[in-house]
């Protein structure tokens, strides 16, 4: 069979596709159909030769096979050091194959690279900094998952995520009306509390346009009235926009690069309706990574920048704290011990390990660091799609248990996780491992412990 | 077969080895391309090539890196190997009377001690090295024939080389050997993994950049 009905080469294209993919339940005959599906070697082959050039090309050619890069993966040191979680024999067995026979491989190799490329790295990126050569395998199963999202071998999940991006510009089916509702009757309830709270959508020339996780809009909405209070508190000059407010990038994780361009151009689009200062982004690493890191080179902007200076949320949080913009009420600092999680995405591909710590300075009285921490800690064991692949369930599973060791060595029982997915990782672990732990977001932390000008109390 | 060797075949293997790691070098730079790497190499210039330095230095350093540090003893027996294979072939007694003989330059040479010393340091280096591949099963599992051959060749030229100084009954024997596996490392360089005497720059300089443009170097240095 060349192509299934369901799983084939052809993205989602209509609400029906979608439909279709979402009526299979837990994707088994999505899985059935991938098991028939042809491979097109010639193609495969022809995208190799035209998108392989020197970086990939030289990494594959000169890996020293030294093993250097082996502890430095955590699903490795997870998985009792077995050796096919070598980071680069992961790399080497399934794009080193595909390469070296010139894409002629069979329907059941690609379901192993497709198992390897999901579920055995998260692209977490941090095998690359423990290479002398500088071989990053998180970087090259990116480009591996591209080839197999191109041939129609990506998990279930991710195919709707893409797909979802492709119909509603978000990773969920929110539309503009229902998240501009959203915002409004979130508001609606806050007034009480906070008088004069508004999410103001549209307004042009603000000094900061906040964009999110359409999981917000759809599943946590009072993140988004959490934010709102800060920026509030803090006297921004905000906006939302009704279209063009999603960060994230879930075709990202399946290597649908045309939806991530898709997605990126109508954030961007937004950006240069309303020329804001600058933008703000959630507290989520992969969105940030999306919009802000990887974005700019889907859509083709040579500066390798968004259309406006773009922060993430640990960067507003840490400037507004230091600038005195939201105050902290010593009295209410976080007394117990907390630690916090540093996301790959943000921390070790962003450059924005010293927020977190300006942050903690602030809010924490016993800040724990983890070990190792930074630009080096591990990923949470839930990224680069992980976390919602009912498929790997059990594989994540194993895979949170560096988190779980990391946590419990600091003695910490509370964990910050300014990100959605690390955020979802704890949760999962706490849920799976039962060690004792709580997690949180920033926002609710900060509006608890902020310092609230008499003139945005209500009035008695 | 030693006058054969020292002859007109050095000098080819010698043109071989650096024409063919100079093309390496220049295809490599040739063939980065911003949109597939992902990386606005020119615009931000200044930041690439700041983290290219950083990424290169700290990785020359012995103990440099967090990885570095992560394995001390293969760190050890690393710049163990690598130093001794770099700094003996140019400063060696015997081979600076040869470019002195050959190319009429006033080339200095290291203090024999030294040179004995940094040598039977990178052999050890190297066997441990050999060692480690064999025993560790994260480092056997990415073993292929090729490694092996080019640990055995290198190895054998260590060998060789210090046998021969020490003027045993065999030493034509020896010299001959040892010629003859450089000849054959000189030759094979620019096509092997031994390109990595040229192209570890180049990608320790890619992604420095990567880091030092895209992924926050504009914000805090990474620290490698
Ligand atoms: S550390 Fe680098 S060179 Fe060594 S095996 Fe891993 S990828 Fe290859
Ligand atoms: S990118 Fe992360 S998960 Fe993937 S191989 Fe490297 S260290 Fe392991
Ligand atoms: S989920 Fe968080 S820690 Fe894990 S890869 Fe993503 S950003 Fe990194």
């Amino acid at each position: 069979m060349p192509e299934g009905t369901i799983c084939n080469k052809r993205p989602v294209a209509s609400r029906e596709d979608l439909d279709a993919l979402l009526a299979d339940s837990n994707g088994k005959k999505y899985y059935a159909e991938m098991e028939e599906l042809d491979v097109d070697a010639e193609k495969l082959w022809a995208t190799i030769q035209k998108t392989m050039k020197s970086r990939t090309k030289t990494w594959l050619d000169i890996c020293a096979h030294c093993g250097l890069c082996a502890d430095s993966c955590f699903l490795y040191s997870v998985n009792g050091r077995d050796p096919k979680q070598v980071p680069s024999y992961k790399i080497q067995s399934t794009l080193g194959e595909i390469v070296k026979k010139k894409g002629n491989v069979t329907n059941e190799f690609m379901r192993m690279c497709m198992d390897t490329a999901w579920s055995k790295c998260t692209c977490c990126n941090r095998c690359g900094s423990f290479c002398p050569y500088g071989i990053d395998m998180g970087v090259m199963f990116g480009y591996l998952r591209g080839l197999l999202h191109s041939q129609g071998f990506v998990p279930w999940e991710l195919k709707i995520g893409s797909g979802m991006h492709r119909l509603f510009r978000a990773q969920m089916d929110v539309t503009v009306e229902e998240f501009v509702d959203t915002c409004e009757w979130m508001v609606d309830e806050a007034l009480e509390e906070w008088p004069c709270l508004e999410i103001p959508v549209d307004k042009e020339d603000a000094d900061i346009v906040y964009m999110i996780n359409a999981r917000e809009a759809k599943h946590y909405p009072e993140d988004i009235v959490e934010a709102a209070i800060l920026f509030h508190v803090a006297g921004e000059n905000w906006t939302m926009p009704s279209e063009g407010w999603e960060m994230t990038s879930l075709s990202m994780f399946a290597g649908d690069w045309e939806a991530c361009k898709m997605q990126v151009d109508t954030v961007y689009g937004a950006m240069e309706r309303l020329r804001p200062k600058r933008m703000v982004a959630t507290e989520c690493g992969h969105a940030y990574r999306a919009t802000v890191i990887e974005g700019p080179y889907w859509a083709g902007r040579p500066d390798g920048k968004p259309p406006v200076e773009c922060l993430h949320y640990v960067e507003w949080v840490a400037e507004a704290l230091e600038t005195g913009k939201l105050k902290i009420d010593p009295t209410k600092k976080i007394k117990e011990p907390v630690t916090l999680q540093d996301s790959c995405n943000y921390v070790r591909n962003a450059g924005l390990r010293d927020c977190g710590r300006i942050i903690m300075k602030h809010i924490a009285e016993d800040f724990r660091e983890m070990a190792p921490n930074k630009e080096h800690n591990y990923c949470c064991g839930g990224g680069g799609g992980f976390n919602g692949i009912g498929r790997y369930r059990k594989q994540r599973n194993v895979a949170l248990k560096m988190k779980r060791e990391q946590i419990l060595a600091t003695g910490a029982k509370f964990v910050i996780a300014p990100c959605h997915n690390c955020w979802d990782a704890i949760r999962d672990l706490e849920e799976e491992f039962e060690i004792g732990i709580r997690w949180s977001f920033l926002k609710p932390l900060l509006i608890k412990m902020l310092v609230v000008p008499e003139h945005l109390l209500p009035q008695e | 077969m030693y006058e054969i060797l020292t002859g007109p075949l050095l000098w080819i293997a010698f043109a071989v080895f650096f024409v063919g790691l100079a093309a390496r070098v220049v295809l490599y730079f040739l063939g980065l391309d911003w949109r597939l790497d992902r990386v606005a190499y020119k615009p931000h210039m200044a930041y690439g090539l700041k983290g290219a330095f950083r990424s290169v230095y700290r990785w020359l350093l012995p103990f440099g890196t967090y990885s570095w540090r992560a394995k001390p003893i293969f760190t050890v027996m690393f710049f163990a190997f690598h130093i001794g294979l770099v700094i003996v072939p140019l400063f060696l007694e015997g081979h600076a009377v040869m470019i002195r003989n050959g190319l009429g330059i006033n080339w200095p040479a290291m203090p024999q001690i030294l040179a004995d010393v940094l040598a039977i340091a990178a052999l050890a280096g190297g066997l441990g090295i050999a060692v480690r591949r064999l025993v560790l099963p994260e480092v056997r599992i990415l073993t292929d024939f090729k490694d092996i051959m080019l640990l055995v060749l290198i190895l054998t030229l260590l060998a060789s080389g210090i046998i021969a100084t020490y003027h045993t009954a065999n030493y034509s024997f020896w010299i001959t050997l040892h010629v003859l596996c450089g000849v054959i490392v000189l030759l094979t360089a620019p096509f092997t993994k031994l390109s990595h005497i040229a192209l570890f720059f180049c990608t320790r300089i890619q992604l420095g950049m990567d880091f030092g443009i895209k992924r926050g170097g504009m914000k805090s240095n990474f620290d490698w």
